[in-house]
């Protein structure tokens, strides 16, 4: 009799161990969106119970968020002004870390839009940093399109949720 | 933590009975649409001890299922059989089948042995040439029918086309739960058939991309555990994952060289994003891009010789073709839309890969020369293609319009026989593994 195959062996899955979850939070501002309307306020607007220098500050009385065009990567003009009010912020509060995500529409391919919201958030350091805020205070991280504020398949949703949102990653007044 | 136990055991297969090999009358040609499927009659499997009858239906029925789904043969209904298989080692009253038209017939017997292994013959016969086409035996233990069906799909379905088969395979991809706006993906792997999934993380962080390596043992994925973005490994045998070399910041969009002993992915450095392979075994890097534009979603031809890529570097993301050392690299999709995830096929051949044309996103192949395109799948977000091992079938994540998730789908080379796969809840990032060794 011919022998066909022997010991097909798949011992493969012996175990399987699940690693904790990690320490750090740094998805925090992307699991809980801010408004999509995080537009500048002026200090006269401040509310009294957001602790100066905190995340919360950053995200009411700053602006934390810029938008970009449909494949694109550079700051937009009217965008700048929200970025100036954030170095100087960051200038304020010396001490304070920030990570700047990078984050894209659902228009592209998974790895594409990884690198794209790479370029996205790199694109707002480099804004920062420009403004004279060292790099050294400014991580990068992009989501490509894995963390949508809007699911909507239409622009006014692509529009949003292409964005550089700027999160404290630490040294926050509290 | 957690542990899962599983143990697959050996399972054994050899040709038995009726030696004289029959000319192969029963043929169908899988390069073909294929508009007509074969009818097969897949009885329950005989069970000489009324212990094994479930069995004997849990076998039968999983063959029935597997031949069904490839879109190359007609499962005929149970309930239409006139005749009942009793004995397997007699050749079966072959008018009894033809009055079904039944082309083909699987004849099959489970048996447990004094040693606790389950023992499962088959046959198959070509009902109008009246001959057997192929006998095959197995020992296994109880536990592993699913893999012995398999076995006996792809036996059957080898015999038929000429073609190897891949039912005996696994797919890892990446499970996906939770509201639109904060989902959860979790690496998990499962049968073809989406049978035994497995969870190997739990959530808590975000996983992309995984890619078996050509023994399906390790998983190249991405992932979000650290708080950065990184390709990671996760050993089957011992759970273990492991961040895969360190790197200031982001790399993904893992793939395994065909000998398991590199991965080609993609390091991210102030924006920029190249094509980078790393050597395993020494964790040797060596850059292989170098432009300021976005190249990424890198795979080796079959043969090791080529990487096909996409890059923005024209203006728009497109396929380009390099040496595996960097050297010539070129562009190779010209067709309209922006082209991306290339994947060559393990044949060879053809290149898969995601078209956007407008807004909707669609699979598509080309020759590896680019030439030839052809647009296979038609959804509004249908990307990243995996070749079935033989390169006839491809899988792909199909996500719906307006945030209504995302599930995977298979589609023949053709463009024919599109169905969804199931899987635990939505799903994503299938990649198909090799036959398992």
């Amino acid at each position: 009799m011919l022998k066909f195959s022997t010991g097909l062996k798949f011992a493969a899955i012996a175990s399987v161990v699940l690693i904790a979850g990690c320490t750090t939070k740094p998805q925090a501002a992307a699991e809980t969106p801010p408004p999509a309307s995080t537009g500048p306020m002026t200090s006269e607007t401040q509310s009294s119970s957001v602790v100066a220098g905190s995340e919360q500050d950053l995200k009411v009385n700053v602006g934390d968020t810029v938008h970009f065009g449909y494949n694109e990567y550079s700051v937009q003009d009217e965008d700048k002004t929200t970025l100036q009010r954030q170095a100087a912020w960051l200038q304020k509060f010396p001490a304070v870390r920030v990570t700047v995500e990078g984050h894209c529409d659902e228009r592209g391919t998974r790895e594409y839009n990884l690198a794209l919201g790479a370029r996205r958030a790199n694109a707002v350091k480099e804004y920062l940093v420009s403004l004279g805020v060292s790099s050294a205070r400014v991580d990068t991280i992009s989501y490509g399109k894995e963390r949508p504020i809007c699911t909507e398949s239409d622009e006014s949703c692509w529009a949003q949720n292409r964005r550089g949102v700027t999160v404290v990653a630490g040294g926050e007044s509290s | 933590m957690r542990r899962i136990g599983i143990a697959f055991a050996a399972v054994i297969a050899m040709i038995v009975g009726f030696a004289a090999p029959a000319s192969a009358q029963l043929r169908v040609d899988v390069t073909q649409g294929n508009v007509q499927p074969m009818p097969i009659a897949i009885p329950n499997f005989a069970a000489p001890q009324p212990s094994d009858a479930a069995a004997g239906q849990n076998i039968a029925g999983v063959v029935r299922a597997d031949l069904q789904r490839s879109g190359l043969f007609k499962s005929l209904d149970p309930k239409s059989f006139v005749d009942h298989i009793t004995n397997i080692n007699a050749p079966p009253t072959y008018a009894n089948w033809r009055v079904i038209n039944a082309q083909g017939l699987v004849t099959g017997q489970v048996q447990m042995q004094s040693d606790g292994r389950l023992r499962v013959d088959f046959r198959l016969w070509d009902v109008y040439g009246e001959s057997q086409m192929l006998g095959l035996q197995y020992f296994t233990t109880p536990e592993n029918w699913r893999r012995i069906s398999h076995m006996i799909s792809d036996a059957i379905y080898e015999r038929i086309t000429g073609e190897k088969g891949y039912f005996d395979t696994r797919i890892v991809f990446i499970s996906e739960s939770g509201p639109a706006l904060a989902r959860k993906k979790r690496l998990a792997v499962m049968d073809e058939d989406g049978a035994n999934p497995i969870f190997l993380t739990r959530g808590d962080y975000m996983v992309l991309t995984p890619r078996f390596n050509p023994s399906a043992q390790i998983i190249a994925y991405m992932s979000y555990i650290s708080g950065k973005p990184r390709v990671y490994l996760f050993d089957l045998e011992s759970g273990r994952q492991q961040m895969l070399g360190d790197f200031p910041e982001m790399t993904f969009s893992p793939r395994f060289s065909p000998d398991g002993n590199k991965v080609a992915m993609t390091l991210e450095k102030n924006g920029n994003s190249d094509i980078y392979v790393m050597d395993l075994r020494t964790h040797g890097v060596v850059r292989l891009t170098t432009d300021p534009a976005i190249d990424t979603a890198p795979s080796f031809s079959p043969d090791a010789s080529k990487i096909a890529f996409e890059s923005d570097r024209g203006g728009s993301q497109q396929i380009y073709v390099m040496n595996a050392d960097g050297s010539d690299q070129h562009r190779i999709s010209f067709d309209a839309g922006r082209n991306g995830t290339p994947v060559w096929s393990p044949r060879g051949d053809l290149i898969a890969f995601s078209n956007q044309s407008g807004d909707s996103f669609h699979i598509g192949v080309m020759r590896t020369d680019g030439s030839g395109a052809r647009i296979i799948s038609n959804g509004w977000e249908d990307e990243g293609p995996t070749w079935a091992p033989n390169g006839r079938v491809l899988m792909f994540s199909r996500t719906l319009r307006g945030g209504h998730g995302s599930q995977i789908w298979s589609i023949d080379v053709t463009g024919r026989n599109e169905q969804r796969v199931q899987t635990p809840g939505d799903a994503s990032d299938p990649a198909w593994s090799p036959l398992i060794q």
